[in-house]
């Protein structure tokens, strides 16, 4: 693993938080993905060392929690919420136009690597739908003409894409 | 007469320069409760919550003092507070405003409860899609910190206690509690039966634990301070205190509203509250209480008798928003999050999209939730998509039927009564929708006759 000594340094300050070391393994998929954009097999290993568990442990999370991504994403990672408050203002709209923006289909990344592109399920701000996460931020109101315009702003703030390497 | 807001939890929320930060917190008076209830011996706190009367705000609407009484104390193992902030429930969306306007609210809330059960660490487990509001708990505990107000010995007053925030990934079964405990402990989340794993008594590594909501927590705050009898004066017996209700849907002004239990009727916060609906729209249905909630169809009455023994006659508007009536009607108050629809919304769509929900989030542990949930999302896709047979609609409550108590946590519940509720209010519209599609099918464009 090549972690950044900042991510170690997270690491090993969040483990003693808890009485009983296993607890820190959802915190530790967290630091990691943040570190790595995804849950590599190693990773997985790793922490399970790491935590003084077994591999299937950990794997048996990375596979149930739905934020971990087993794959590397693209640069920005688009969350579309579909669940009904969003759906009835209009999200399913909204995804289709970022996927015609991106050139690619759901829970795939653009050709150009520069997004994935997701639905998810409810994220709490049912009042100001359609709401979208791009990465970390909260995006509100994102009707099909705002999803254009935020998609040209991911554009132009892209510079050369990382390159998903596997 | 236009009903008014009663901002208890949501007083400073939105208000021009109120900040989130410690010192604004302090300069509004901040902390001051912390410092008094700690001067107080323990059960008195206990006491006042009991009499306070104050209901969970999470979903199930359990008095929060019965559920501190039911901790086991003699134990001798160590007693842990769970903040669960693993706000997920279709609709609700207020846990996210405390969280990211106030925490300091919910950090001296906390701390209040984790005094009045003796609990030594607590742990806030907030849902993984709010990565900014873990960062503004964590920043608002070392700012509570740095004023002895967390930590060793806080306010000189011999209690210490640690918080921690710990960061859930996705999984909206993580808002079940015993799901939400195996979720703390490092594991996949699967509901523990109950008995015997009440939290209370085998929670949190097998410790008794008190896992209380956000809103809940926040409300806390305001029993101590205004005393147990005073609070129960705000909303009606029963139905105390206040109560955020999160609107969204086809109203013109969604948002979020405070109100005392009881004080507004649906209709008032549909059409005086939330601007009412778009122009030229008419009332269809509401889910009152989050998506699971049961849902209520326009033109309904709902007749039959309160708890005080009082018969009610109400149309939907005129359900008055609070626990018991709402369970009157058969549906439920939940965790307070209303989803509006008007004349334009499919039904047989709103609850494929509702069983797509669940679906998704069946933990998988129990087999009539994992099959039922996935099979009802089959058939009402199916039915959305040009493919709705007539005996789909009897096949769906069939389906439904067979889930709800039968599986380990209230997810079994939580999902078949979209369904139920659907099919039986809008049986004319699942019916119309297979026979429209069916003359479509007939007529296939060359005047052949169908061969299948």
């Amino acid at each position: 693993m090549n972690l950044k000594p900042e991510t170690l340094a997270k690491i090993e300050a969040v483990i003693p938080r808890y009485p009983v070391k296993r607890s820190a393994a959802l915190p530790l998929l967290h630091l990691v993905q943040e570190d790595a954009g995804y849950i590599a097999d190693e990773a997985v290993e790793w922490i399970a060392a790491k935590l003084d568990l077994q591999p299937i442990n950990i794997y048996e999370l990375v596979t149930f929690y739905p934020m971990f991504r087993r794959k590397p994403g693209g640069r920005r990672i688009i969350k579309v919420c579909r669940t009904l408050s969003c759906a009835l203002a209009g999200s399913y709209k909204t995804a289709e136009a970022f996927k015609a923006a991106f050139n690619c289909g759901l829970d795939e990344t653009s050709p150009d690597g520069e997004v994935t592109i997701e639905f998810v399920e409810c994220l709490a701000s049912c009042g100001t739908a359609p709401v979208v996460m791009i990465d970390e931020t909260l995006h509100e109101k994102v009707d099909g003409e705002r999803a254009r315009a935020l998609a040209v702003e991911i554009r132009q703030a892209g510079g050369p894409a990382s390159a998903p390497t596997a | 007469m236009p009903v008014q807001e009663t901002r208890l939890i949501f007083k400073h929320i939105d208000a021009a320069g109120y900040t989130n930060d410690l010192d604004c917190y302090l300069r509004h008076g901040g902390y001051e409760i912390l410092r008094k209830a700690v001067q107080q011996k323990p059960e008195e706190l206990c006491e006042e919550v009991m009499k306070s009367g104050v209901r969970g705000r999470g979903g199930a609407g359990f008095p929060c003092g019965m559920k501190w009484k039911f901790l086991d104390r003699k134990s001798g193992k160590p007693i842990y507070l769970i903040c669960n902030a693993d706000e997920s429930e279709p609709g609700t969306f207020k846990d996210r405003q405390i969280i990211h306007k106030d925490p300091h609210q919910l950090i001296e809330g906390i701390l209040i409860s984790c005094y009045a059960i003796q609990a030594k660490t607590a742990f806030i487990y907030i849902r993984g899609e709010f990565p900014e509001g873990a960062r503004i708990l964590e920043r608002a505990i070392e700012e509570a910190r740095s004023k002895n107000l967390c930590g060793d010995n806080i306010l000189g007053s011999g209690y210490s206690v640690e918080i921690f925030v710990h960061r859930g990934a996705g999984a909206y079964i993580c808002g079940e509690e015993t799901g939400l405990i195996e979720s703390l402990e490092g594991k996949r989340p699967y509901p523990r039966i109950k008995p015997p794993f009440f939290p209370a008594v085998l929670g949190l590594y097998q410790c008794p634990t008190a896992v209380n909501n956000v809103e809940t927590l926040c409300h806390v705050k305001h029993v101590i301070d205004m005393g147990g009898e005073e609070y129960a004066k705000i909303g009606t017996p029963g139905n105390s205190g206040t109560r955020i209700l999160c609107v969204s849907g086809h109203v013109q002004k969604p948002g979020y509203y405070e109100f005392a239990c009881g004080d507004l009727t649906l209709g008032q916060l549909i059409h005086d509250v939330c601007g009412g609906l778009r122009p030229g729209r008419s009332l269809k249905a509401v889910i009152p209480g989050g998506s699971s909630a049961k849902i209520l169809r326009a033109g309904e009455r709902y007749t039959g008798k309160l708890k005080d023994g009082s018969s009610f006659d109400w149309g939907l508007e005129d359900i008055p928003m609070d626990f018991d009536s709402l369970m009157a009607v058969g549906s439920m108050a939940g965790s307070g999050g209303v989803i509006v629809m008007d004349d334009s919304t499919d039904m047989v769509e709103a609850l494929a999209n509702i069983n797509a929900f669940y679906a998704h989030e069946s933990c998988g542990q129990c087999t009539p939730c994992r099959e039922g949930s996935l099979w009802m999302k089959k058939i009402t896709t199916r039915m959305s998509h040009g493919q709705a047979r007539q005996e789909d609609v009897d096949l769906l409550g069939n389906v439904a039927d067979q889930i709800a108590g039968r599986t380990i946590c209230a997810f079994g519940e939580a999902c078949s009564w979209p369904t139920q509720s659907f099919v039986l209010k809008f049986r004319d519209e699942f019916l119309n929708k297979a026979r429209a599609q069916a003359g479509a099918a007939s007529t296939n464009g060359n005047g052949a006759v169908p061969l299948i």
